[in-house]
C-alpha cells in the first residue's frame, strides 16, 4: 500500500509532515472492511482519563497530528475533526489506536512509524494522544443537535443542497460528498459552510506526493470556439485543467488551447443567510447530516 | 559553444578511463559527464551541452526511463561517467545503468536496520566519484564505497550511531582523495559534524563539530549543555574553491528545531555557512544566516560560487527567504535581499544582516510566520548560469502557523519542540521558479507554479532551464524569458534537480519524479 509508504514528507528538518496532506475530508471517504476491527476493539486505554497524559498528549498531537486534524484536534480543510464522540473508522480505544499506529488505507491516515506521521511516534505516545482526543470529545447526537428528518426535508427541498451534494448516493455531484461530513466536521466548520462557502474551499482530490491538495475552486473557460463555461476545477496543473460544470458535464482542457480561462476562490455555492435559511433549520440539515454520517459509516 | 560541440563530436567515450581527482577540478570540460552532485565544484549545476536549446526544446521526447519499485520521495542526481550512469533511491537502492539504454549493470540495496532515524523520508541524493569507486552515506550513518563496475562493497564505515538520531542523505562531496559528507538528524537532537574519509580506506580524515564544544569559540553561544543535542546537521553537499582550497559547507537548523527555550544564545554554527580548509576540516570563516532559529529554517541550500570580475562571491538563496551573496574570502556578507514573502525578521543589523523578530516566534496559541517551515525554498538545488549570469531558485510562496509542544529530549527520540502547519484560511500556496539577478538580487522573470514544489533547476549552454513540479511536470525553459517551451508529465511530483549528458554525441537531460529516472532527448 503506497499509503503506507507516504512519509509526510519533509525534506530533512523541512517539512516533517507537509507532503502527503491527502484530504480525509468531507469528500468521498469510502468506508473499508477491516476484519481486525472487533478485535482491536477490545484493546483499553492504559491511561484513560489521566490529565497528566493529556498534557503530553496534546502537544504529541501538535507536533504529530495538528498538521491535517488542527490546533485543538477540531479539523480543518483536510483532516477529520476527532473532537466528535463518533469516529467514522471506529471509536473504541484500540480502533482508534490501530488507525494512528497502522493508518487508514484509503485515506490520508499515514501509520505511526518513521516516515509516515511526522517523526514516528511510539505505542505510548499513541496512547498519550488517545488520552487527549478524550479529553476533548464532546458528545452529540443528532437528536440534541436538531429534527434531521425536518433537515432532510430542507436538503433535498427547500434549501437545495442535494442539487450539487451527495448523501450516501443521493443527490448532485458539483459539490463535495456530504456523506461523511456530519460526523467529520466540526459544528462550526458545518455552519460557516454553509453561511460563508467562500471563507474555506472544501478540499478535493489528493495525489501522492504533492504538499496541498485541489480545492473546490470555481472557473470560468472560454473555448477556442467561443463557448462559455463556468464550473469547479477538479484538479489542474500549470498546462492542463479537468473540470466539472454546472450541467455536471466533465472537461479536460489544454489551458493554452482555451480563449480565457479564470479561476476565483468564490464559491460556486450561494452563501445562505439567516434569512434564507434560519438557525433552527442550519442546525437541522446538520442533525440530517449526523444522522446520515452514523447511517453510512463503516460497516 | 564550441565547448559543446567538441565534447559532442569527440571520440567515442573510453568506458575504463578513471575519474582523477583532476578530472573533478575541470568536471566543467567534459559536459558529456556530469561528474559531481551539482555537475562542478562551483555548484553551479550548469551543463555546457547545447545540442537541445530553445529553438528545439519542444520537440524533445522521453527516451527511457528506470524504475526503482520503491515508494516514498526519489531525490537522486544521478552521476554519468563515460556512459554510465550511477544512481541512489529510496532506503538507499543503488545502482549503475547503461546511460544509453536505461539497462541495469548493477543494483545495490543496503540492508537497513529497523532503528534507523529518517526525519523526513527514507531518501539518499546521489553519489560522488573517485577512480573506480563510487561512494555514498547511508541512512544508518554509514559511508561506503561500491566498485563502480560490481557495486560490491569496497568498505563501509560507520560514521555515528544511527540509533540516536544520526543518519545520511545527501551526495558526498569528493576532494582529493577525500570523501567529504555531513550528517542529518536535526529532528533527533544530534550534535551535527562534516566528516572527511580516504577514498582508498574509508579511514576517517579529519571530523568538523558543527557545534563548538568547551573551550572553542562559539561555544558561548548555547545555553548550558545545550551544545551536545543543539543538532546543526548538514545534510546537503557542499562545494569547494580550488584556488583556497576551501570547501563551503552549510548547516541546518539547532535542535528542537522550533523552540528555543533552552538553547539561547545564538546558536553557532546552526543555520550557518560554514568556509572549512579541505585539507584539514579547520574553520577558515563562518557566515550565520538565522540566529537562534525557532522556523526549522535549515541553511542547507547549495551554496553557489560566483566570480563576478575580480570579484570572488558565493550565494545562497536560503530557506529563510532571504538571497544572500557573500565575499568568498571573507565571509563578509555584501547583500542580503528577500526573494519571497518573508516575515519572521523585519530588521536588519548594522551589517545588513537579516535578524529574527521577536513578535514572530511559536507562541502556545500558534503565530503565523512567513515562510513556513518548509522555506522559501528548501534543499532542492538553484542554478547559476554563466551565459545569462542570473540565479535561478525554486520558491515557495507558503506561511504556517507556528505553535509551541515542549517535549524533554530523549535519544534517538523525534525533538523538535513545536509544531507547524498551514493556515486553512490563508490563500493557496503557490510556487515559482525565479530568476534572480545576483548583482541585485532583484527577480528578473518568474515561471509560476500551482502549488509549491520541491524540484530543483538545471541549466544548460543551449539557453534552457529545466524544472519540475508538484503536479509532475518536468518542464523546460527559455533561461532568458522564462518562457515554457516544453513539458513532459511524469505522473508524480518531482522530488529532485536534474542534470543533462550526452552519449555517443546525444544530450540527454535526466530527473527523477515518483518512483522512476526519466531522461529525455531530441528524436
Amino acid at each position: 500500500m503506497f499509503l503506507h509508504e507516504i512519509n509526510f514528507a519533509c525534506a530533512e528538518s523541512s517539512l516533517r509532515r507537509r507532503s502527503e496532506r491527502f484530504l480525509i475530508g468531507c469528500v468521498l471517504l469510502v468506508a473499508s472492511v477491516v476484519p481486525t476491527v472487533a478485535l482491536h476493539a477490545q484493546v483499553k486505554n492504559p491511561y484513560a482519563g489521566d490529565p497528566k497524559v493529556a498534557k503530553l498528549g496534546e502537544y504529541q498531537f501538535r507536533s504529530n497530528c495538528a498538521f491535517c486534524h488542527g490546533l485543538g484536534a477540531r479539523g480543518g480543510g483536510r483532516g477529520p475533526d476527532l473532537t466528535r464522540a463518533s469516529k467514522r473508522h471506529g471509536t473504541s480505544d484500540g480502533e482508534i489506536f490501530h488507525n494512528i499506529h497502522d493508518g487508514i488505507p484509503g485515506t490520508a491516515m499515514p501509520a505511526a512509524t518513521n516516515g509516515g506521521i511526522g517523526v514516528g511516534m511510539s505505542d505510548e505516545e499513541i496512547w498519550q494522544v488517545i488520552t487527549y482526543i478524550r479529553s476533548v470529545e464532546k458528545k452529540v447526537s443528532a437528536a440534541e443537535m436538531g429534527d434531521a428528518a425536518h433537515g432532510k426535508e430542507l436538503f433535498y427541498g427547500a434549501a437545495a443542497c442535494g442539487t450539487c451534494h451527495m448523501v450516501n448516493g443521493k443527490g448532485g455531484r458539483l459539490g463535495p460528498d456530504l456523506s461523511s461530513a456530519g460526523s467529520s466536521r466540526s459544528f462550526e466548520a458545518l455552519v460557516e459552510s454553509m453561511r460563508n462557502p467562500s471563507k474555506r474551499l472544501a478540499q478535493g482530490i489528493s495525489e501522492p506526493l504533492k504538499d496541498f491538495s485541489q480545492e473546490y475552486e470555481t472557473a470560468t473557460v472560454v473555448t477556442a470556439d467561443g463557448t462559455k463555461l463556468q464550473g469547479v476545477v477538479l484538479n489542474e496543473d500549470s498546462f492542463t485543467v479537468q473540470m466539472l460544470d454546472t450541467r455536471e458535464q466533465l472537461h479536460a482542457f489544454e489551458k493554452s488551447k482555451l480563449r480565457s480561462y479564470e479561476k476565483t476562490r468564490e464559491s460556486l455555492m450561494p452563501a445562505y443567510d439567516a434569512k434564507t435559511l434560519p438557525d433552527k433549520d442550519v442546525k437541522d440539515l446538520i442533525a440530517f447530516l449526523l444522522a446520515a454520517s452514523s447511517e453510512g459509516g463503516d460497516k | 559553444m564550441g565547448l559543446a560541440m567538441v565534447a559532442l563530436s569527440g571520440p567515442a567515450p573510453q568506458a575504463s578511463a578513471q575519474v582523477t581527482s583532476e578530472r573533478l577540478l575541470n568536471a566543467s570540460k567534459e559536459p558529456q559527464n556530469w561528474l559531481m552532485y551539482s555537475g562542478n565544484y562551483a555548484g553551479h549545476r550548469f551543463s555546457a551541452l547545447d545540442q537541445i536549446n530553445t529553438s528545439n526544446a519542444a520537440s524533445l521526447v522521453p527516451k527511457w526511463a528506470y524504475q526503482t519499485m520503491a515508494g516514498g520521495k526519489f531525490e537522486t542526481t544521478p552521476l554519468v561517467v563515460d556512459g554510465v550512469l550511477y544512481g541512489t533511491g529510496q532506503d538507499d537502492r543503488m545502482f549503475a545503468l547503461d546511460a544509453k539504454s536505461g539497462r541495469p549493470i548493477w543494483q545495490y540495496q543496503r540492508a537497513l536496520p529497523v532503528d534507523i532515524k529518517p526525519c523526513c523520508g527514507r531518501v539518499n541524493r546521489g553519489f560522488a566519484i573517485l577512480g573506480d569507486k563510487v561512494f555514498a552515506a547511508t541512512l544508518d550513518a554509514h559511508v561506503i564505497a561500491l566498485d563502480s563496475k560490481t557495486g560490491n562493497v569496497v568498505w563501509d564505515v560507520e560514521s555515528a550511531e544511527h540509533g540516536k538520531g544520526y543518519s545520511f542523505t545527501l551526495a558526498p562531496l569528493l576532494i582529493k582523495n577525500l570523501v567529504l559528507v555531513g550528517v542529518s538528524g536535526g529532528e533527533y537532537g544530534i550534535r551535527g559534524f562534516i566528516d572527511a574519509y580516504d577514498a582508498a580506506t574509508g579511514a576517517r580524515k579529519w571530523r568538523f563539530y558543527t557545534i563548538p564544544g568547551p573551550g572553542e569559540p562559539g561555544h558561548e553561544t548555547w545555553e548550558g549543555d545545550s551544545w551536545k543535542i543543539g543538532g546543526s546537521p548538514a545534510w546537503i553537499t557542499g562545494t569547494y574553491d580550488p584556488a583556497t582550497n576551501t570547501t563551503f559547507w552549510t548547516t541546518g537548523n539547532p535542535s528542537p528545531s522550533n523552540r528555543g527555550e533552552g538553547r539561547a544564545g545564538d546558536n553557532l554554527y546552526a543555520d550557518s555557512l560554514v568556509a572549512l580548509d579541505a585539507d584539514s576540516g579547520k574553520l577558515r570563516w563562518y557566515f550565520q544566516f538565522t540566529q537562534h532559529d525557532e522556523h526549522d529554517y535549515d541553511a542547507t541550500q547549495v551554496p553557489v560560487m560566483i566570480d563576478d570580475g575580480d570579484r570572488k562571491l558565493i550565494a545562497q538563496a536560503n530557506r529563510n527567504g532571504f538571497f544572500y551573496v557573500l565575499d568568498r574570502a571573507t565571509g563578509k556578507l555584501i547583500s542580503a535581499t528577500s526573494y519571497a514573502k518573508v516575515t519572521w525578521s523585519t530588521s536588519k543589523d548594522a551589517a545588513g544582516r537579516p535578524v529574527p523578530d521577536k513578535n514572530r516566534v511559536p507562541t502556545p496559541e500558534g503565530n503565523r510566520v512567513c515562510p513556513g517551515a518548509a522555506g522559501s525554498t528548501n534543499w532542492m538545488s538553484p542554478t547559476y548560469d554563466p551565459q545569462t549570469k542570473l540565479f535561478y531558485v525554486t520558491a515557495r510562496e507558503q506561511c504556517d502557523i507556528f505553535a509551541t509542544a515542549p517535549q524533554p529530549y530523549e535519544a534517538g527520540h523525534a525533538y523538535y519542540g513545536s509544531a507547524y502547519f498551514p493556515n486553512d484560511e490563508a490563500q493557496p500556496f503557490w510556487g515559482a521558479l525565479r530568476a534572480l539577478d545576483p548583482a541585485t538580487g532583484k527577480v528578473k522573470w518568474e515561471w509560476k507554479h500551482t502549488s509549491p514544489t520541491w524540484a530543483g533547476v538545471l541549466s544548460t549552454a543551449g539557453g534552457l532551464v529545466f524544472t519540475g513540479d508538484a503536479e509532475g511536470n518536468v518542464i523546460a525553459l527559455d533561461a532568458a524569458s522564462g518562457k515554457a517551451l516544453w513539458h513532459f508529465q511524469c505522473g508524480s511530483s518531482v522530488y529532485s534537480s536534474p542534470m543533462s549528458f550526452a552519449v555517443d554525441g546525444k544530450q540527454y537531460v535526466a530527473i527523477a519524479a515518483g518512483s522512476a529516472l526519466f531522461t529525455f532527448g531530441l528524436p
